[in-house]
């Protein structure tokens, strides 16, 4: 039985990082794709049928490219700069459920890695935990322009965290556990989303999401108009990469927790009124959580080929004294009204 | 058990790496690491809330903000000032003197025995959470009071004084 | 200060209101433009496989005529060198020798005839020069070469190919 298990979680565990890695390396073609129909041209399509093959073809690439690193850096931690944002960024995928139970057998699979009883709060601090691989790697590089980079990602990101958290507490008001499993089975059907009961908080995350993950218009800690890339200036090689991948896996996890926590993650509607079986349910819900994510993805990259870069004042400006206390608000005007409907309804 | 002398293990060789290394960064690094086998001594207490709670406010936050100072900095070698040997013999008498008082202090409560904790589960949040607004309630608001005033005054200490700017 | 032509126009900036300041509407509208364009038909040319059709009046690489017969039409007048701006054609000249005819048109012709693809605006003022009607800007683009002096083009390139008119006629009919 315990040897079942630890196999089951092993194939799961795999399985997500598969998936993972897939979707953040498509991301890439995507990306490019998505920048190219937005500004009326068709993006690569050379490598293979629509470009298909170009993810490949730029992974060796980067594969084959000179491994640089700089005389004055330092090389420990030059190198466990991107390793750390590598890191964090995979294992935060672990405690989002991808499904509902598969039953083989007798055996009753639960698609999730880890059901954690404070599953939000670790995705939180892994986010947190993420900015080290950047500084680290900015300030080991021993360039202004990486350390300029490094600096603005510190300062940007703990800004955020506390929108972000602030934004987070107003949701678990309403929720009332901080297990993602728990969640994501209270928005049953599609009337019970979070989004319904939370769109200030929701816009709040989204833009404190866009922060985290350093994408535009947030992105000043590498932005190439004033840092020449930021952080990553020295990097090269695969290490590079690395870097890349990370900010790739970190869309992707933030826009499975967006959808977890307030689309309803694997839920869609009328999914108990088809008449299916519980294995056919659970693997439509998967099928939808991805769909919900990639249409995050979509949006964020939307986002970014429409929306010019913040300056460094507006962002502290926007971080400080606007999403802080509509966050406050958002949690007060929660508490008030959980109140009034737990006395009069 | 193993486990943790393992981490205890670790979590005092950090400690000494980060006061022995000579790099500031390099001492603020060790000291995140030290942070790190805090949360794990926490999780081994099964106390949940707290070790993520150290997660991310210590690690996450405060030791981020530690490291973005010192890069601001810009600390090295010639910068670092001369200490004198009669700072040098303060220090250590300084560090036996709270020594003593710790191992006194150790002595008088090891008199009372050691808790035995019923509740097991006290750790994980709902629990946390129930005994936090009902038993220590006060205690509790009081403490939020002391964090509120220690912010107020950091902004009112950040702020320029309309007359000077 | 006082405009002296008096028609400076006092652009008026007003605060932003409320809405405006929410950033969220611009928002939304640029979103709205960009995936309108998102669905919009392609201006790119898949180059290799679609190429661009010229335009009409396209002015590209030079072509020195032939007539019906096949015959070189320039005379050497050099008044297409004359002519350009850019200083980009030279020509040295030779006269007709017995036994030529079929070649030459005219009792003069050029015997050297280079033009320099670097210099050249493709401003088409030779092919207005040209009494003979011997040289148009006809051709498609000039391709990159990898040496200066491989942009000199000579009679080799700039002659069109031999084409037999009345041959051609026959074959026709």
């Amino acid at each position: 039985m315990e040897s079942a298990l630890l196999l089951e979680k092993t194939i799961l565990v795999v399985a997500v990082f598969a998936i993972t890695l897939f979707i953040a390396m498509y991301s890439t073609l995507v990306e490019r794709k998505v920048a190219g129909f937005m500004q009326a041209r068709f993006g690569p399509d050379r490598a293979g049928p629509f470009g298909l093959l170009q993810p490949l073809a730029d992974g060796g690439k980067f594969f084959f490219k000179e491994e640089i690193i700089p005389a004055g850096a330092h090389k420990a931690l030059f190198i466990a700069g991107p390793t750390i944002a590598m890191f964090t960024a995979c294992i935060s995928s672990a405690v989002i459920p991808w499904g509902q139970e598969l039953t083989i057998g007798d055996r009753v699979i639960t698609l999730q890695v880890a059901d954690i009883n404070v599953g939000v709060l670790y995705i939180f601090g892994v986010v947190a935990l993420g900015v080290y691989g950047i500084m680290i790697g900015g300030w080991a590089s021993n360039n202004k322009y990486a350390l300029m980079g490094a600096v603005r990602a510190a300062s940007q990101s703990i800004s955020y965290e506390i929108g972000m958290g602030l934004s987070l507490i107003a949701l678990l008001m309403v929720t009332g556990t901080l297990s993602l499993k728990e969640i994501v089975a209270q928005q049953e059907g599609f009337v019970n989303w979070n989004i319904w009961v939370q769109p200030l908080g929701f816009l709040i995350f989204i833009v404190c999401a866009f922060a985290e993950c350093n994408r535009v218009p947030f992105d000043l800690a590498e932005c190439e108009t004033e840092l020449i890339g930021g952080y990553n200036v020295e990097y090269s090689s695969m290490k590079l990469a690395f870097y890349m991948f990370a900010e790739y896996i970190n869309m992707f996890v933030s826009s499975s927790l967006m959808a977890a926590l307030y689309f309803g993650g694997y839920n869609f509607p009328f999914m108990y009124d088809l008449g299916l079986s519980q294995n056919w349910i659970t693997i439509i819900g998967v099928l939808v959580f991805f769909a919900k994510i990639l249409a995050f993805i979509f949006f964020f990259m939307w986002i970014r080929w429409t929306v010019p870069r913040f300056r460094y004042d507006q962002l502290m400006r926007l971080g400080w004294k606007i999403l802080i206390p509509l966050a406050v608000a958002n949690i007060v005007l929660t508490g008030i009204v959980t109140i009034v409907k737990d006395t009069y309804f | 058990m193993s486990i943790f002398y393992f981490v205890a293990f670790l979590s005092i060789f950090f400690a000494l790496m980060t006061i022995f290394a000579k790099n500031p960064v390099h001492s603020v690094l060790y000291l995140v690491i030290t942070f790190f086998t805090f949360t794990i001594h926490y999780i081994l207490l099964n106390a949940q809330f707290l070790a993520i709670v150290n997660f991310i406010v210590y690690m996450g936050a405060i030791m981020v903000l530690f490291l973005f100072v010192l890069m601001l900095l810009n600390l090295n070698k010639d910068t670092e000032p001369l200490k004198s040997n009669l700072v040098k013999v303060m220090g250590v008498i300084a560090g036996m003197c709270l020594l003593v008082t710790l191992a006194g202090s150790f002595r008088v409560l090891q008199a009372t025995g050691v808790d035995i904790v019923e509740n097991t589960e006290i750790g994980l949040v709902g629990n946390l959470g129930k005994v936090l607004f009902s038993e220590f309630l006060l205690p509790f608001e009081i403490s939020s009071i002391l964090l509120l005033t220690a912010m107020v005054g950091a902004v009112l200490l950040a702020k320029n004084d309309p007359k000077n700017a | 200060m006082q405009s002296l032509s008096n028609r400076k126009k006092v652009l008026e900036q007003k605060p932003m209101n409320f809405w405006e300041r929410m950033y969220l509407p611009a928002i939304a509208r640029g979103l709205s433009i960009t995936i309108k364009y998102f669905f919009q038909p392609k201006a790119t040319y898949k180059y290799p496989e679609v190429q661009r059709p010229y335009s009409k009046n396209f002015r590209g690489q030079h072509s020195l005529k032939r007539d019906e017969e096949g015959r070189e039409r320039c005379t050497a007048c050099g008044l297409c060198a004359l002519s350009c701006p850019a200083e980009a054609i030279t020509m040295i000249s030779a006269e007709r020798q017995k036994g030529e005819e079929h070649l030459y048109r005219e009792e003069k012709y050029a015997a050297v005839y280079e033009i320099n693809m670097l210099r050249c605006i493709f401003c088409g003022l030779c092919e207005e020069a040209c009494p003979k009607e011997a040289i148009f800007l006809d051709g498609s683009h000039v391709p990159p070469e990898q040496l200066r002096k491989d942009f000199i083009y000579g009679k080799d390139k700039l002659v069109e190919p031999r084409f037999d008119y009345k041959k051609e006629q026959e074959t026709i009919a």
